[in-house]
């Protein structure tokens, strides 16, 4: 069950048509949102032709970009195999993970645009100032609480329970969800979905005793009410985590005083 | 060694709460249970008001003749009635603050700056407290023979 849901068929790999392993290089136009805080008063857009594979992903062209035609160009990206959550962009005005957007899904006659998550500081290109996502991520408590003394072996648990909270537990923290949701971007202060995911995982773990507490930060003004359901969280999720659904299970927890 | 272990402070001891060590908490709590409740009403409130306004409607402006039925002997004549009072106040109140609450989250949503926050919602809830009081006090101070 920890699998992700893909919204692409099946069809790479042994079993693709000829027609998808056709590898002949194409140019594509990158259009990316450029920022240089040092030298620009307002980011600006450039285009780059980059030739790439319509099975590459759009984070290897940049790569290739910043490795051959201009070594400014400023992004984040670490495992570049979509689970260490560096590299959330807003790509094609959809936010997305650079490493697991392949170029013949993207319309590929069109320019591409690339720009930085929205809603926190621009820092450069396309690096956001992280610090205010990762305080409310660190304000809903996302480590298991407990009382009493240690068990001398694992704390154990039934399938159902676990099944419980298995969609949360596959958040990587890539801030997609929290950057497309149109209540974060007005002034920044909501918990934002990804909090809230990350303390669904606890609150909703039958091994977890702090569920009170992470309920009652999320009851507060800035917490789980000012959610809209308008889903682009859910969307926007690279790992197919239903969020607007554990958001909702929050509330209805949160009604019912019970988990 | 189980002495050891027994005179050690209790890390635990309280309950399940720990501080966290360096982080500070945002400052951003509220400690009510405020903006459930406004959730809740916001529900609660919409169904009543679809039977409510939907019903008034149905009677004002489709049966009987339709809206050109409407005058001061059609309005003195349902007033007469404390059913109908109840009706149009109930509708007036909830239609009134389901606006209001809608309003507020809005102008929480989309007013960027805290002056322009409050001086929004300062005229948001004066139009409330009017509209309200006028509203209350024609249905139960109407006289029906004010026309005569």
């Amino acid at each position: 069950m920890t699998a992700v849901v893909e919204e692409t068929a099946p069809g790479t790999g042994h079993g693709s048509t000829a027609a998808e392993r056709d590898h002949t290089p194409i140019v594509i136009t990158l259009r990316i949102r450029r920022f240089n805080p040092e030298t620009d008063a307002e980011p600006y857009w450039q285009d780059f032709k980059v030739e790439a594979d319509p099975t590459e992903r759009i984070l290897t062209a940049m790569m290739k970009i910043k490795a051959e035609q201009d070594g400014s160009l400023t992004f984040r990206r670490s495992c570049a195999h979509g689970i260490c959550g560096s590299d959330a962009m807003r790509i094609n005005g959809r936010n997305r993970l650079a490493c697991k957007t392949l170029v013949k899904d993207l319309d590929m006659a069109k320019p591409i645009t690339v720009e930085a998550i929205k809603g926190l500081k621009l820092e450069k290109d396309l690096v956001v100032d992280m610090d205010p996502f990762m305080q409310a991520y660190k304000d809903v408590m996302p480590f298991l609480i407990t009382s009493g003394n240690e068990p001398t072996r694992e704390r154990l648990q039934s399938p159902e329970d676990r099944e419980r909270f298995d969609d949360t537990t596959k958040c990587i923290l890539c801030a997609a969800c929290t950057t497309s949701c149109p209540v974060f971007w007005s002034d920044g202060q909501y918990f934002g979905p990804a909090a809230i995911v990350n303390a669904h995982r606890f609150i909703f773990d039958s091994r977890d005793e702090g569920a009170e507490e992470r309920l009652e930060i999320l009851n507060e003004k800035e917490g789980v009410w000012r959610c809209r359901t308008t889903f682009n969280c859910t969307e926007a999720c690279p790992r197919g985590i239903e969020v607007t659904k554990a958001i909702q299970e929050v509330k209805r927890a949160l009604i019912f005083r019970r988990v | 060694m189980s002495a050891t272990i027994e005179n050690a402070p209790k890390i635990h001891g309280g309950g399940p709460s720990i501080e966290s060590p360096r982080s500070k908490r945002s400052p951003r709590s509220t400690k009510t249970n405020f903006e459930l409740y406004g959730w809740l009403f916001m529900r609660l409130s919409g169904v009543l008001l679809v039977v409510l306004v939907l019903g008034h409607l149905l009677i004002q402006l489709v049966l009987d003749g339709g809206v050109s039925k409407i005058g001061f002997a059609f309005v003195a004549g349902r007033w007469a009635s404390p059913f109908w009072q109840s009706w149009d106040l109930i509708m007036l109140w909830l239609a009134e603050l389901h606006g209001v609450n809608g309003l507020r989250t809005i102008i929480n949503d989309y007013a960027e700056r805290d002056q322009t926050r409050f001086w929004l919602k300062a005229l948001l809830y004066t139009s409330a407290l009017i509209v309200l009081f006028l509203g209350t006090l024609v249905i139960f101070t109407f006289d029906p023979n004010i026309g005569n």
